[in-house]
């Protein structure tokens, strides 16, 4: 393996020019992004040497993976606390508000219901809902992380929010199950 | 915002030598080669004038091979040794074929891929593939008057790891050197995006001979970047046939074929499919091996019918890209249809009917797949900048591996952008354990054996520890042509021990090199030389390469000691070059690699900084 530069580690932040932060400019990170790419892409070194073809698959390995660690609001915040030393703790902690739980299980019980019924409709009610929920808890995110720097609120929030990335990912399951 | 305007890395404003590259579609039904010259991309015909080269090999009992339309001319006179679709085989095991009973060949099962008896010997889908490949190079090479340096190989976007392998090995076979492995999708978008100056997000439906790919794409200033991909990579034209084939069975109360009648009716039924493109009712009608007269009406109607399903599967992956990708119908700009198979009145309708919009028709579906493959092999050759375009494509299915209970842990999910790593650390769980068994997979399924296995290999040599202590690291890194490698090492120890792994059904260098020789067509003379030009052409290029390097940055970057170590590892392979010792100068290729290492990534780091330059400077404003 090769050993690789300082600027190869770098914060995920630093390598994309954008403040550490949970509200950031999206329209911003995507340029970035392309022009980043523009520069270390395999497509621009396939013709030279082999020590700059793997140097490129590696920097481009980590552009991306930067791209997919910084839009993702969920994988941002989680980053922006494992930078602070914040365990998010999604494991181990499974002590959540009782009012989250009961609605995790009336949504799941909703999504057995439109699964056994085959009903197209009440998944897609079922996902504007969540994407709704998912809207307010990233809000509350940017003002634990960013303003108040509540790192403990934060970790309930990333919690929760993990609650409704499997529930989503399910949904779309469904979705795929009624189509075959 | 202007962003600052740098060179590409290694590319000199000199002029060089135009180097011969190429775009190869190597498709189920037909194949074809494109190249860019004068700029402009172009399929290249054969001595007949004919582009399309049907994907039909057929070997002869003198040892002879025929490729293309005389293969196709006699493949009902001699159906166990004509090889037809073959693209359906590669990668594929014997269980993943489903419809065997229909076919009529003689199927051997082999460990990873199935093979096919012929005359001539059991022959791999592989070795099938690379007949076809061989014969597009040699027009190509006659055509451009000169050796190719590489090819772009495109491939259904849907195909997994082990269709993806099986596709470079065909061409390493072949003897071409594969510039990249592109998704057919993809390469079409390029083709139809440059030409029309598209912007906005659009969607590729490609129905082939064999495979159905969906493709969403957004087009931005040069930039393609793939959002998501699914399809189907057993689903295409031949299965329109097969429907056909069977409503003739059942119509003219038919059974037990023989391989002869088998082949002459699914050739019948495909003419009758391309006749209900133009005519609203067509005629079946064939003589069989027993004398007996089919012969039937088709209509429209009833065609439609038979194969509503096949559409309909389409649109339940065209479904899933889109919520892949978050958007709906809606979205959609523009529908780009690609695939000789979108021809079929009723797939106009129904993709048009989904979209809301009449899909988009203008190049030649059979065609554009291989432009675009040719207008990206140019970029790869390095003889245009791509500065002003860049390509983003992803992973179609999801990678894991099997965790307790036979449960898949996804490692890198579908629809990443390649090339792509995730690294995930592993520990013993038994008192002194010295191995532990990986298994990598890869679909959507929950349980292992719903998904596909890609490999399965053992870590030796774990120093024994206490359960729980060691710390093996697997790294899975997914390159540009959405290829699999895995490599691990022990850290829990401090000692490192890196090993790759490459997937088991993958041909190593010796089977490659063995078929080589087995084919009658290659004298060893042929391949020393062969091999000797490969390695000066290598040679040449990273010459040429790190000139243009040293000339750009070789002051600002290096003292003038490591300028002369660079530059004493160029003499030495120049004296090597000249000679015919093909291993002397792949040495002298690796010391010089070695020695510019440090160099390229200082290189690299600068064009990091670079690429964001730009930026601070807008914010000054």
């Amino acid at each position: 393996m090769l050993s690789v530069g300082a600027d190869f580690q770098q914060d995920f932040f630093h390598l994309f020019n954008l403040p550490a932060r949970f509200q950031i400019d999206t329209a911003q990170l995507e340029q970035n992004f392309r022009s980043l790419q523009a520069q270390v892409h395999p497509d621009k070194f396939s013709h030279l040497s082999e020590a700059e073809r793997r140097l490129s698959m590696q920097w481009a390995t980590r552009v991306n993976e930067g791209y997919q660690t910084l839009r993702d609001p969920l994988h941002r915040a989680r980053y922006l606390l494992a930078r602070q030393g914040v365990d998010t703790q999604e494991e181990t902690n499974t002590a959540m508000p009782v009012e989250f739980l009961m609605q995790q299980m009336e949504w799941r019980e909703a999504l057995e219901e439109a699964k056994q019924a085959k009903d197209a409709m009440a998944l897609e009610e079922m996902e504007r809902r969540m994407q709704n929920e998912t809207r307010i808890l990233h809000q509350q995110l940017a003002i634990d992380l960013d303003d108040t720097r509540d790192y403990d609120a934060a970790s309930g929030i990333v919690r929760k929010l993990k609650f409704l990335e499997r529930l989503a990912e399910e949904i779309g399951s469904a979705f795929d199950e009624l189509d075959t | 915002m202007a962003l600052l305007q740098i060179a590409e890395p290694g590319l000199s404003a000199a002029p060089h030598q135009h180097r011969l590259a190429v775009g190869i579609d190597l498709g189920t039904t037909n194949s074809l080669v494109a190249t860019v010259r004068n700029g402009i991309s172009s399929v290249l015909n054969d001595i007949h004038g004919c582009s399309l080269l049907p994907s039909v090999v057929r070997y002869a009992a003198d040892g002879s091979i025929q490729v293309g339309h005389v293969a196709q001319a006699v493949q009902s006179d001699d159906p166990h040794n004509t090889i037809v679709s073959v693209k359906r085989f590669m990668g594929r095991g014997l269980k993943d074929v489903g419809e065997v009973g229909n076919l009529p060949y003689r199927f051997v099962d082999a460990p990873g891929m199935l093979q096919l008896r012929t005359v001539a010997g059991a022959k791999s889908p592989v070795e099938v593939s690379a007949e076809i490949l061989k014969v597009l190079r040699e027009r190509a090479e006659l055509s451009l008057g000169g050796e190719l340096v590489g090819a772009v190989i495109t491939v259904p976007a849907y195909f997994d790891d082990a269709q993806r392998q099986a596709t470079k090995d065909a061409a390493k076979l072949a003897g071409l050197n594969v510039l990249r492995l592109l998704n057919e999708p993809t390469a079409a978008a390029i083709a139809y995006g440059l030409d029309n100056a598209a912007e906005g997000v659009y969607a590729v439906y490609d129905l082939g001979g064999g495979t159905f790919d969906i493709s969403i794409l957004r087009l931005s200033k040069g930039v393609f970047e793939v959002l998501s991909t699914n399809g189907d990579s057993a689903l295409g034209g031949d299965d329109f046939d097969r429907r056909i084939y069977c409503w003739i069975l059942e119509q003219a109360t038919l059974s037990a074929l023989s391989a002869h009648d088998t082949r002459l009716l699914l050739t019948h039924a495909r003419v009758a499919k391309e006749q209900l493109t133009e005519y609203p009712e067509t005629q079946v009608t064939a003589v069989l091996g027993s004398g007996e007269l089919v012969d039937l009406t088709l209509t429209r109607e009833v065609f439609y019918e038979l194969s509503q399903n096949l559409v309909q599967r389409t649109l339940q992956a065209t479904r899933r890209a889109l919520r892949d990708a978050k958007l709906g119908a809606q979205d959609i700009k523009g529908v780009v249809m690609v695939g000789g198979s979108t021809r079929m009145p009723q797939v106009q309708l129904a993709v048009g009917e989904f979209f809301g919009q009449t899909p988009l028709n203008n190049l030649d579906p059979d065609k554009v797949v291989a432009l675009g493959a040719a207008i990206q092999a140019n970029v790869l050759a390095g003889n245009r900048s791509s500065d002003d375009w860049l390509l983003l494509d992803v992973i179609p299915l999801s990678l894991g591996i099997e965790t307790m209970g036979g449960l898949v842990e996804k490692i890198i999910p579908r629809n990443s952008t390649i090339p792509s790593a995730r690294a995930q650390e592993f520990t013993t769980y038994k008192d002194g354990q010295t191995a532990m068994s990986i298994h990598v997979v890869q679909g959507e399924r929950e349980l292992v054996s719903d998904c596909r296995s890609l490999a399965k290999f053992e870590l030796r040599g774990i120093p024994p520890m206490v359960a729980g202590s060691a710390r093996i690291r697997v790294t899975f890194q997914v390159d540009a042509d959405g290829l699999l490698s895995v490599s691990a090492r022990e850290t829990g120890s401090g000692k490192e021990a890196s090993i790759v792994v490459k997937p088991s059904y993958g041909l190593s260098d010796e089977d490659i090199t063995r078929m080589l020789q087995d084919s009658t067509q290659h004298a060893r003379d042929d391949m020393l030389a062969r091999a000797l030009r490969e390695q000066q052409t290598e040679a040449a290029q990273l010459l040429e390469a790190v000139d243009n390097a040293l000339c750009q940055d070789g002051d600002a970057l290096l003292d003038a000691s490591a300028q002369a170590r660079i530059r004493s590892g160029m003499d030495a392979l120049r004296t090597v070059l000249e000679g015919s010792d093909h291993q002397a100068i792949k040495r002298a290729v690796e010391a010089l690699n070695q020695a510019t290492t440090e160099f390229a990534q200082r290189r690299m780091d600068q064009s990091v900084k670079h690429a964001l330059a730009g930026h601070k400077l807008s914010e000054l404003e």
